[in-house]
């Protein structure tokens, strides 16, 4: 079974989305995610500066067995991407939730979390999954 | 609903993620591929390869039949216990499948692929001119390969394989230990009865050998430049462009796809089958395209190496194309070397970077 924290935001693609003190929202992939993907051994950034919009690509995770799109949660702006993860991509694999985030955006809209599933919400999508 | 191997219930207590191959519920990891792969490099690893077709064919006019059938020569067996790769052709010289034929007391037996099991048993149906027996077998198979493998299947078994030189079997009652494998490590691969592989499969664990699944086979696979049949051959290409025109004998005898295999050859062999290496970070994969200063590729074969750390490929190229070319990876060109495969054996690197 995969942990799912009940204090952050998940869409159905699988990323979650942590809104921080500093008004950036962390995106990472789930520990399902990194289950379903095995062995993480390249993470694609995107670019820093680079905008986005809620439900577009912005990077790639490959595991050994497939290349994965990762879609950014909410829009705005990319203003740090994880660079620990070019020499550890491992780190996904090993601390999904903490140390192998991804990405930070600045959003555009905040309010646009409310439209993330809840932890519950992500635990039917995930059940759903594996049948 | 797919087929289950005699250690299928083995798979499942170890809590491997089963997965459909071939008509076969698989094991494809049983928690990390990397590490798997790693134990294979470093020590022992041991894989279920039940799915497998094992062929007997124990009349003496199964000679003439596998001399018209199979590319390779089978003459080349000095005696029983002698074992040989080869492939499988059709009248256009394209790839049926590829095989071992081991040669024993009695006629030969051949293991040819899970996937191609219905078309391989009609072909031979097809061609059989001398009539000669063929007898599908149900026979559970298990791979014990890596440095350590010899050793401790030794000590679990009690059969002496040390002494069995590379592509040669030994049979002691309803058991055949050959030293062969799939993954670019020395090691064995024992055909047994389900229950006789139940048992082995338990002490090889008790040694100290580690379970591997599909996915571990196939990174090893290509790091030791192996081809995998319907990826990097099929129906469609010879085994000129194939990188395996070495399992071609051209000795006395006619063999079904020589001709056509001759008049590529003497028409001129337009591509080949070879090995790339990403130079900068990333994954390679079937399918991707190769832009070389002579032409266009694909990608047969992409993985990450887990022994490298890096990308590598096998890709079917134009056959004068050397040096460096582009693999493009969603929409960006990235550069790559083109190597001569194998990539790993014996857990070093092997390839050379391009002069």
């Amino acid at each position: 079974m995969s942990e799912i924290p009940t204090e952050l935001k998940y869409a159905s693609s699988h990323e979650w989305a942590r809104l921080e003190e500093d008004g950036t929202v962390t995106v990472g992939i789930s520990d399902h995610a990194q289950q379903a993907l095995g062995d993480v051994v390249y993470v694609e950034h995107p670019e820093i500066g680079q905008t986005v919009s809620a439900g577009s690509e912005a990077g790639v995770v490959e595991s050994v067995k497939a290349a994965s799109d990762i879609y950014a949660p909410v829009s705005g702006t990319i203003t740090e991407v994880n660079e620990t993860l070019e020499d550890a991509p491992e780190t996904v694999n090993q601390d999904p939730y903490g140390d192998g985030w991804f990405f930070r955006i600045e959003p555009d809209d905040p309010s646009e979390l409310e439209d993330l599933l809840d932890a519950a919400a992500y635990a039917d999508v995930c059940e759903a999954d594996e049948h | 609903m797919s087929r289950q191997t005699a250690l299928h219930a083995l798979h499942v207590e170890a809590g491997a993620r089963m997965v459909d191959f071939a008509g076969w519920d698989m094991p494809l990891n049983y928690g990390s591929q990397i590490e798997e792969h790693q134990a294979v490099r470093t020590s022992a690893g041991m894989f279920d390869v039940s799915h497998m077709t094992v062929i007997d064919l124990p009349d003496g006019s199964a000679r003439d039949f596998l001399r018209r059938l199979v590319a390779n020569d089978v003459d080349k067996l000095a005696g029983p216990g002698r074992a040989l790769y080869g492939v499988l052709l059709n009248e256009q010289g394209g790839v049926v499948d590829d095989l071992i034929v081991y040669r024993r007391t009695d006629g030969y037996r051949v293991v040819v692929n899970a996937g191609t099991r219905d078309k391989v048993l009609a072909w031979f149906a097809d061609h059989n001119d001398e009539k000669t027996t063929i007898e599908e077998r149900d026979l559970a198979m298990i791979a014990v390969q890596g440095p350590e493998a010899i050793e401790r299947f030794e000590s679990v078994s009690g059969l002496p394989v040390a002494g069995l030189d590379s592509f040669s079997a030994l049979e002691s009652a309803d058991i055949m230990v050959a030293r062969t494998g799939y993954t670019g490590e020395d090691g064995v691969e024992a055909i047994l009865p389900g229950e006789a592989a139940v048992a082995l499969w338990r002490k090889l664990g008790t040694a100290g050998v580690m379970p591997a699944g599909l996915a571990a086979r196939d990174t090893l696979r290509l790091e030791a430049g192996l081809n995998l049949y319907g990826q990097d051959m099929d129906d469609e290409t010879s085994p000129l462009v194939s990188n395996l025109a070495w399992t071609l004998d051209f000795s006395d005898r006619d063999f079904i796809g020589r001709a056509a295999v001759e008049a590529e050859k003497a028409a001129g062999v337009s591509a080949r089958l070879t090995g790339l290496v990403l130079k900068g970070k990333g994954v390679l994969r079937h399918g991707q395209t190769v832009i070389t200063q002579t032409g266009v590729g694909v990608i047969t074969s992409g993985v990450f190496s887990p022994t490298l750390g890096i990308g590598i490929a096998l890709a079917r190229i134009p056959a004068g194309a050397k040096g460096s070319a582009e693999v493009e990876i969603r929409g960006r060109r990235l550069p790559v070397d083109i190597v001569r495969p194998p990539f790993v054996r014996n857990g070093r690197r092997v390839y050379k970077d391009p002069a």
